[in-house]
């Protein structure tokens, strides 16, 4: 069965290409990248009506919470607000209860997705076994059943040696570490950036060194070993002059950072609103000016939304009680975009952020619409004007920032695998 | 006579105009307290609850009297422990009493925030008696009455708060506060001790307690938390005696009229010696006995009392 996308500009910067095209899909693969309006027979025909058409995008940092936490997510229901927010696949952490640290973990996820029928679902594997930071998990099990990154996500990785040796024993399985960069005892207790509003509030803070001292750590050992790094969710100014500096001399580093960094400062925590904390926090004016730069420059090679739903059991508390995380998979389209529409990246830019390169860091076969590809395809109409409303959302969790912001961008089809896929 | 706010959350939303009808207020009913029947009908029939989701003694003593003195019906309802801890939340407890009816809430909370939080969702009004590190209007208040008393104005006084800044709701309410009537506001502890741009709020920073206090008016000791002595924060409680305490040797290196406060309870011999507490220059009792006329003025300014003046 063949599907012809007519009628939208391509916009596909893996192979330099931004014109408007017809793609024909047939049997699962990117068959052809036509000139607009050729005739295909037998083809079914999908109209773009003037959008985008996109490699599928890849939220590569979400949280499903399945299996154990079911009441705040599944697999099955993360899958479909990845669907309903224009996403075709996910890397899911390993901080579930129990933890993705074992193989027969990663089949029930792989099960779990296979099932749904939704986005496409990559298990990472846990670096540690039970993410307690002691010894090695199983990682080449781990890699050899499907994970495709191994990360101790939600926990930084304490103990530099441990850190040392995965990332050592990372080369024979050809696979990144994902790193979430924090010293703790920097970060105790706090639950919001250190800086004035913290003081205002009379919150403990979260300095800028919690994260940028940990991502120097890292950097130095991705340096020593030869692996390669991900740094993930990167909030601060610091952190990006150190992945800069290292990128500059070839250090194999690559690095995210995700929505709420960009739309959102400190700021926003001036009503104790549980839905506006996370970890890393929200933080500066200059940090967000900063990690913007380093979109636009190549320093931060993706955007991912670190989609982390709670239930109001969680948020709905006093705010240095409350749960860290937001959900992002339905907003992150959207939030992104405006950097377009603000001009500070090029729609181009803007694709490679959010598919071809999650999918070049995390070595899958999407992120493309060369002839050949896998035909994971997603199509945006950048002019469609909406209001959030997380009372639509498809993700169980409520829990985000953006409810009731005016945004333009949307996903109007996902194809998946060839087909069209619907939430 | 009546406020711009409904509930008192925290010293932001307080002008001068606010600030200087509470303390009048006060003065007009701290009369009463010292008749021989303490009680005025002023509030009969409003019911006030105090919640006090952390322990508390003088702060609780002080709202019970100053409602019980107006004649309201005053319940008091404890909890320690996190909203987690105890299994029921914050917002279901809140929502409970609110379903009973109260004219009036006061709320202490370890979190940061919580009153805020609450306000959102019950119209009753609220008074905050102090939440986390963040704020503390009601001390801040009877503080800056017990200075108005003692020495007449606010206007121009240099006020040195001196200690544990970071941690401080006391400070942080006291600095809106007294800046806001016009003082001058120093903050003055070890670095480790002072949060970041504390100089925002509006307050002046040092970290040299005997150059800071030559000139001042009024010096504020803040209770040291025990704790923190021997741990990341100072080396020990001798060594932040020996530096930040107040004791008769830098009380003498203060102007004569200087006046000497503080929110209690004291530790006495850390960060305030007993000679100095019990002395002549310390108002640290009027202090205690003004906060039930402040408290008073609110209860009546909020709860309706002061609507009902014409009758």
């Amino acid at each position: 069965m063949k599907l012809l996308i007519k009628g939208g500009r391509v916009i596909d910067p893996s192979q330099g290409l931004d014109e408007e095209k017809d793609v024909l899909i047939e049997k699962g693969k990117v068959a052809a990248l036509l000139p607009p309006g050729e005739k295909v027979s037998g083809a079914k025909d999908l109209d773009a009506w003037g959008g985008w058409i996109v490699p599928g995008l890849i939220d590569m940092h979400v949280h499903l919470r399945e299996p154990g936490e079911e009441y705040k997510e599944t697999i099955a229901s993360g899958a479909s607000a990845a669907v309903a927010g224009g996403i075709t696949a996910v890397a899911c952490m390993a901080n579930t209860k129990s933890a993705n640290d074992n193989a027969s973990t990663t089949d029930y996820i792989l099960e779990q997705a296979k099932t749904a029928k939704k986005a496409r679902v990559y298990p990472v594997g846990a670096l540690s076994a039970k993410l307690e930071g002691e010894g090695l998990a199983e990682l080449g099990d781990l890699v050899g059943h499907g994970c495709v990154a191994i990360s101790d996500d939600g926990r930084p990785v304490h103990n530099p040696l441990l850190m040392r040796r995965a990332m050592e024993y990372c080369l024979a399985l050809d696979v990144p570490i994902l790193d979430h960069a924090e010293v703790l005892e920097l970060s105790a207790g706090g639950c919001m950036h250190e800086g004035e509003v913290s003081t205002e509030l009379g919150l403990t803070g979260i300095p800028e060194a919690a994260e940028s001292a940990m991502v120097a750590r890292d950097i130095i050992l991705a340096e020593l070993t030869g692996a390669p790094l991900h740094i993930q969710h990167v909030s601060t100014a610091g952190s990006v002059r150190l992945i800069r500096e290292a990128k500059s001399r070839g250090v194999k580093v690559t690095a995210e950072t995700c929505p709420h960094y960009l739309a959102l400062d400190h700021e926003a925590i001036r009503q104790y609103g549980p839905d506006f904390k996370m970890n890393p926090p929200l933080r500066t004016k200059d940090d967000q000016d900063e990690l913007i730069r380093a979109l636009a420059d190549g320093t931060i090679d993706a955007l991912a939304s670190d989609h982390a739903p709670h239930s109001l059991v969680e948020k709905e508390v006093e705010f240095d009680l409350a749960a860290n995380g937001i959900v992002g998979l339905e907003t992150i389209l959207p939030v992104t975009l405006e950097l377009v529409i603000k001009g500070k990246i090029t729609p181009s830019r803007w694709v490679e952020l959010l598919s071809v390169n999650p999918a070049r860091i995390l070595g899958l076969k999407s992120g493309t619409l060369a002839e050949g590809a896998v035909a994971d395809v997603t199509i945006i109409d950048p002019e469609q004007e909406w209001t959030i409303d997380k009372n639509k959302f498809y993700s169980k969790g409520k829990n985000t920032p953006f409810h009731g912001r005016e945004v333009k961008g949307r996903a109007t089809a996902v194809i998946i695998d060839g087909k069209v896929v619907k939430p | 006579m009546a406020l711009k706010i409904k509930s008192l959350l925290d010293m932001d939303g307080l002008d001068r105009e606010d600030i200087t009808t509470i303390l009048d207020t006060a003065e007009s009913l701290k009369g009463i307290s010292k008749r021989p029947i303490k009680k005025v009908p002023t509030l009969r029939g409003r019911t006030q609850v105090n919640l006090f989701f952390e322990s508390s003694t003088r702060t609780k003593t002080s709202f019970e009297l100053a409602g019980k003195r107006l004649s309201a019906d005053v319940v008091n309802f404890s909890s320690s422990g996190s909203s987690l801890s105890k299994g029921e939340s914050l917002l279901d407890t809140v929502k409970n009493i609110q379903a009973m009816g109260p004219d009036i809430m006061v709320i202490r909370h370890g979190s940061s925030g919580a009153p805020h939080m609450i306000s959102r969702m019950v119209p009753t009004p609220l008074i905050n008696a102090g939440d986390g590190s963040h704020s503390h209007p009601t001390q801040a208040l009877l503080d800056m009455f017990s200075v108005r008393e003692k020495i007449g104005r606010l206007e121009g006084l240099k006020v040195v708060i001196v200690g544990d800044i970071a941690n401080s709701r006391v400070a942080r309410s006291n600095i809106r506060g007294f800046a806001t009537m016009g003082s001058e506001v120093w903050v003055c502890g070890p670095p480790t001790l002072m949060p970041p741009a504390i100089e925002k709020l509006g307050a002046k920073k040092s970290f040299d307690m005997d150059e800071v206090i030559k000139d001042a008016d009024i010096v504020m000791m803040l209770r040291v938390q025990l704790e923190r002595g021997s741990g990341t924060r100072f080396p020990s409680l001798r060594e932040y005696s020996m530096r930040y305490g107040m004791n008769m040797d830098r009380l003498k290196s203060t102007p004569p009229n200087a006046v000497i406060m503080h929110p209690g309870p004291v530790n006495r011999g850390v960060e305030l010696s007993p000679d100095v507490a019990d002395g002549p220059r310390s108002i640290i009792l009027d202090q205690v006995e003004n906060g039930v006329a402040v408290r008073m003025a609110l209860l009546y300014l909020l709860c309706g009392g002061a609507n009902e003046t014409s009758d």
